[in-house]
This record gives structure tokens, sequence and C-alpha cells, in this order.
């Protein structure tokens, strides 16, 4: 279908040497989690009775696939690693992932404080700021209608009760007439 | 015919107005999130999962599926008039349905998507009704060991055909199935790799993994490659009535794309990535004008079309008569049976015959309801397109935040389901695939329950597995489907050494 490209094969990247930072700690990552695997096994008190297929057998196989993944990975790491060229020229906009890992973290810190409403807002706010929005009141009003959209499309018709802040109470007294327990 | 008694019992449940209206709520959702990047069926059906607490399973398993079958139509959508495929079944749509589109034949491509789609998850229903009856039987000889070795066969061809790698699949596999791991052992009440924390002694809820993966990551993936701009949205053109021509080059791949995706979807492999790739090439070998492939074919969007939606019910096979998820989505249907206290196998046939063949009639129901909410309605799908990135990507992270907050509100679930996310998006950064890790976690702790009664049962004799007959074809076939690629390799480069390998299409 294309014109005859001879010799190089197209499947074999064009040789790279060198290790590639990124592939090297990802590798890294596997084998201290195999690490951690075989360790918290034998962690696990086993009864002598069951001993043969007790409950460490799984674990200890899962401890050792993911070692020898974890040096097939590093293997590939050291030899230049497995992205392709395209993908290795990218780089990743740092401040836009800053902004939704700000948003995630406020999230977290908020929520048990203030109630959902409140750290939703400021979770939507941050994502759409680091997807290049600046309309900030609008994306905050808009936040707040897609929390109570959650709130009372999603957590009132499936009857998970979420932890109820400021807002929440205030909007339930207008619309139902008396606060949740 | 007795496959055919029960379906017409299966309708009798299907067609009660509730259930009618589970359906309804099902496919129109699933089309709604499949037109939308960034949200997927499994995802859905995960922050759903709660509502098995509240409705009884037959009303819980015909929305999953209306999400699920719809999710597959509404990709098609995506991929046609933004060139983004909102599914991963759907890239191969994205070649030949988005230079339809340009080309002033939206109206063509999605109408030939859509009309595909019905008629390929019709006869692929077709097949689930007679297929698995057949299944059922042949599973019901099937022990421990058997099982065992064919969730063996599952993990390597979830991870070594459908990847790009078989090392990074297996290492998400791998991961997946230490996840499962967690909390107490069920066999001996002992805590494995709870670290302390008291609230991991029930082990990790699947929600939170599936979540963190296809919602945090890909949002925080997203976010580090976006750039502001907007994709460009074909404007719907052309009428959506096809032309005589159009149907004359339409019904045939749709066809033989059904027959590629359904028994590929429901061999223990899965998925509808390899069906769609497979139809694309066979429709353009096959075209009486190839010349047109790569400039707007129609036989390419019906073809890959018909496969994925085929696959889509083939999958469902191994899923409901052996318990065997071979995809992210059926994982998580899975977990919501065993939520439930339903193991799916062989057994399900009888002793929840009213939910199983209700489920299979809705799904006959839920095809002629998503040919009606693409084609007059697809309008509507089109606006939707519309909304913009960083109010929709904050929108998802707001549902996935509530939707596992409110499952236990405890914090320590969100700072997990954060961390999984940060994983997710480094996963997705490094070109690791993420569905493998929701398959292990579901099927690994099936696998280890399997494998220790086989070991009971042969009191500790490891051979068992290669012993029974049953268990070591499926060994055999596991390690084909490990080797058998690489093998293909050395045996192309050894044949002809010259040829550059494939197209890289």
């Amino acid at each position: 279908m294309t014109a005859p490209q001879v010799t190089e094969p197209a499947a074999q990247p064009s040789v790279r040497s060198g290790l590639a930072v990124g592939e090297f700690c990802i590798a890294l990552g596997a084998l201290v989690l195999a690490a951690v695997i075989l360790w918290q096994t034998f962690e696990i008190p086993v009864s002598p009775l069951y001993a043969k297929v007790g409950p460490t057998v799984m674990p200890f196989f899962t401890a050792f696939g993911m070692g020898l993944l974890g040096i097939l990975l590093m293997v590939s790491a050291l030899r230049g690693g497995w992205q392709t060229e395209e993908e290795k020229e990218t780089t990743p906009d740092r401040i836009a992932l800053l902004w939704v890992a700000a948003g995630l973290i406020l999230n977290v810190l908020l929520i048990s404080q203030t109630g959902f409403a409140l750290a939703s807002i400021v979770l939507f706010v941050c994502t759409a700021r680091g997807f290049g929005s600046r309309a900030i009141v609008r994306d905050a009003l808009i936040g707040l209608a897609f929390a109570l959209v959650a709130y009372f499309g999603f957590a009132k018709t499936l009857g998970i009760n979420i932890g109820a802040g400021i807002i929440e109470n205030l909007l339930e007294r207008v619309f139902f007439g008396s606060t949740p327990t | 015919m007795h496959a055919f008694e029960q379906l017409l019992h299966g309708f009798a449940v299907a067609l009660t107005p509730i259930n009618l209206m589970w359906c309804l709520v099902g496919t129109t959702l699933g089309t709604a999130i499949g037109v939308l990047p960034g949200l997927g069926p499994a995802l859905t059906i995960a922050l759903l999962l709660p509502i098995t607490f509240k409705v009884e399973p037959t009303a819980a398993f015909i929305l999953f599926a209306g999400i699920y079958y719809g999710a597959m139509y509404g990709g098609s959508t995506t991929s046609i008039l933004l060139n983004t495929p909102g599914e991963s079944a759907t890239i191969v749509t994205a070649l030949e349905g988005n230079k339809m589109a340009r080309s002033g034949r939206a109206g063509a491509a999605l109408a030939t998507s859509a009309i595909g789609s019905f008629v390929a998850g019709t006869i692929g229903t077709l097949g689930i009704t007679f297929l698995a009856p057949v299944v059922v039987d042949w599973a019901l000889k099937f022990g421990p060991a058997d099982y065992f070795s064919l969730m063996l066969l599952a993990f390597v061809t979830v991870t070594a055909v459908l990847g790009s790698s078989a090392v990074r699949g297996m290492a998400a596999l791998f991961f997946g199935v230490w996840l499962g791991l967690i909390g107490v052992d069920l066999q001996t009440g002992q805590a494995r790799f709870t670290f302390g924390v008291p609230e991991l002694l029930d082990g990790i809820n699947v929600i939170i993994v599936a979540v963190g993966l296809f919602a945090v990551g890909e949002t925080l993936y997203v976010a580090s490659r976006y750039k502001s701009g907007t994709d460009e949205i074909i404007p719907l053109k052309g009428s959506l009535w096809m032309t005589r021509e159009e149907w004359a080059r339409s019904w045939k791949p749709w066809l033989r794309g059904t027959a590629l995706g359904f028994p590929i979807g429901a061999m223990p492999a899965g998925g509808a990535e390899i069906p769609t790739f497979l139809s694309y090439f066979l429709e353009k070998k096959l075209s009486t004008k190839p010349e047109e492939f790569g400039r707007g074919a129609i036989e390419g969007v019906a073809g890959p079309e018909a496969a994925n939606n085929a696959s889509a019910a083939g999958v469902l096979v191994p899923m409901l008569t052996l318990g065997l998820p071979t995809s992210a989505t059926a994982a998580i249907m899975l977990s919501a049976f065993q939520s439930y206290g339903i193991n799916p196998g062989p057994l399900l046939f009888e002793s929840q015959a009213q939910l199983v063949w209700g489920l299979i009639a809705s799904l006959f129901i839920g095809n002629v309801m998503l040919l009606v909410l693409n084609l007059p309605m697809i309008g509507l799908w089109v606006k939707m397109l519309r909304i913009p990135a960083p109010l929709l990507y904050a929108g998802i992270l707001v549902f996935a935040t509530i939707g596992t907050y409110g499952i236990t509100q405890s914090p320590v679930d969100l700072v997990l389901l954060y961390l999984i996310g940060g994983l997710g998006y480094l996963m997705r950064r490094y070109d690791f695939p993420t569905a493998p890790v929701i398959i292990g976690m579901i099927l690994g702790p099936l696998a280890e329950q399997n494998f220790r009664q086989a070991m009971t049962i042969s009191a500790g004799d490891w051979t068992v597995f290669f012993t029974r007959p049953i268990s070591a074809t499926i060994l055999v076939l596991a390690l084909l489907a490990l080797a058998g690629p690489k093998l293909h390799g050395l045996w192309q480069s050894y044949r002809m050494p010259a040829e550059p390998a494939g197209g890289d299409a």
C-alpha cells in the first residue's frame, strides 16, 4: 500500500541507547511494589492447617510475577524505554496538572469540614481553570449546580447519604422543609 | 426450542412498564456517556453500583446492559463528527467516518453505523440466546481446576493479545490482582496487605479503583495534554436516509462485521478493538472501490461498527455463563452480581432464570430504543458534543468525587481515589492499559478461590491442572495465546526478511 521501504523493519524503533528516566522510575516502582508484596506476604500468619494452599500462595505468586515484570520493564527502560518518539517529545502541561491536583487536594481537605457543595465548587473551579477556563464566577455557579444535581438526582435516588454542610442544609430546608439528620 | 421459550418468558419480564423505564434510562444514559469523551460505560456503571442496594437485580442489570449497549452506539457519533473516538472500540470508525463527515456525508455515516449497530446488536443478542445454553451445558462439567485454568487463559488473552505490550498489560493485571487480595482472606480470616489500616480490612472497593483510573486518571491525563482551542465539530450534513447505493454497500459489511465480532467477543479473549480492526481490513480487501478507503468509504464505517456491537454482545456470553469478565465493563457488572450475592456461572440460568432471560430480552428491546435514540434524535447528541472541555471534565471530577464519597463518607476513600487517579495518570502517560487492573481485581480473588478449591480436592497435588483434560487443553491454549504472536512474528521475519512489518495505520 505504500512505496516499499526496504531494510529497517518498521516495528523496531531506531536503535536507542541510554536510560529513559521516566520509564526507569516506573520500572523501579514495579520492583519496589514486588518487594513490598513479598515482605507483607511473610507478615501473613499461616495456620498449619492451611499449610499447603494457605492464604500466602497467591500473594507469593503475585509478588513473583510483579518482580519478573519489573525486571523486564527495567531492562526495557535501560535500553531507552518503550515510549514512542512522539510521546517522548510531548511535555505534559505541568500548570494544568497542578491546578487539577490542587482542586483534588482542597476537595479532600474541605469535604468533611464544609460539606460537599462548597468542596465541589472549589474542585470544579480549579479543574476548569486547569483546562483553561478563566470565568471563575460562572464556573463556581455551574459547579454548584453540578454538585446539587449530583446530590439530589444521584445521592438521593441511590439512597446514599452524603455528609451535608451549610449550603445543603439550607437548600434542604427550602425544598423539603426539614433538616436531614 | 427450550431457549426460545425461555426468551418469551424473558420478554414478559422485560416488557413490564418499570423495566421498560429502566431500559430507556439505561440506553439514554449510555448514549450520552458514549457521546461524551472522557466518560465510558465501565466508569458509569461503577458510579451507579450503589443502586444495587436499592432496586431488585433484574432492574439493575437491565439498566447496566442499556448503558453498555448505549455507549457503543453513542461512541460512534463522536468518532464520526469529532474525530476523537468516544470509546476505544470506535477508533476505527473515526478513520472513515470522519472523512465521510468532512465530505458532507455525515448523515449517511451516522445512519450506517446506527443501523449496522442495530443489526449486529440484534444478531449478537440472538447469538447469546442460543449460544449461552450450549456453553452452560458444557460449563456444568467444569471443576475448580478447569475454572482456574480458564481464568489464566482470560488473564493471558486480555493482556497479551489486546494491548500494545504484553509486559505492560501483565504488570497492570498483576497490580489489579494484588489490589484484589487486599483485605481479609475469606477462607482463613487472615488480614492481608492492610498495613494496619482498618478501612482496608473489607478490601478496596472496585468503585474506587474504577472511578480513580477512568475518571480521575483520565482527567489528569487529558489536562496534561489539553491545548486550549476547541476540536472542530463537523456540522451534521447530508440526509440521514441512505441512498440505494449506500444500502447496497452497507448490508454485507454489517453481516461480516457481526460474524467477526460476536465470536471474538464471546471467546475468553473478549474485547472489541480486535474485531473492529479485523473488520476494517477485511472490508478494505473485499471492497470494489478500495481507492475510497482513507477518503470516506462507507464500508469502513459499516463493518467495524457492526463488529463492535456484536462483540459487545459476545462479551456477555462468558460473563453470564462462566462468570468470566473479559472487559472492564463486564468486570464491574460481575461485581454488581457479587453485591447481590449472585454468582454468575452455569447455575445462573437455573437459579436466576427470570433475571437472565429478562436481561437478554431487554437487550433486544434496548437495541430498538437505541436505533430510535440515535437516528431521529441525533441532533440532541450533537448538541452534547458542544459542552466545553473545562466544564465537562470539572463535572466528571465532581460526579466522581460525590459518587465515591457517598459510599462510605470516609475521607480515606477519597484519598485512595485520588492516589489511584494519580497512578492512572502515570499508567496512561507511560502507555499501560488500565482495563486489566479492573479485570485482575475482580478475577484475581475468584482465581485464587478456584485454585485453593482445586488443590483441596486434589489433596495438594499440583498436577491436577495438567491431568484433567479440560484444564490441560485450556492451559495449552493459554500458552499458545502467550507465545503465539511472538512465534508468528519470528516465522514472518524468517520467511520474508526484507518486508516491512505491517502498515503503520
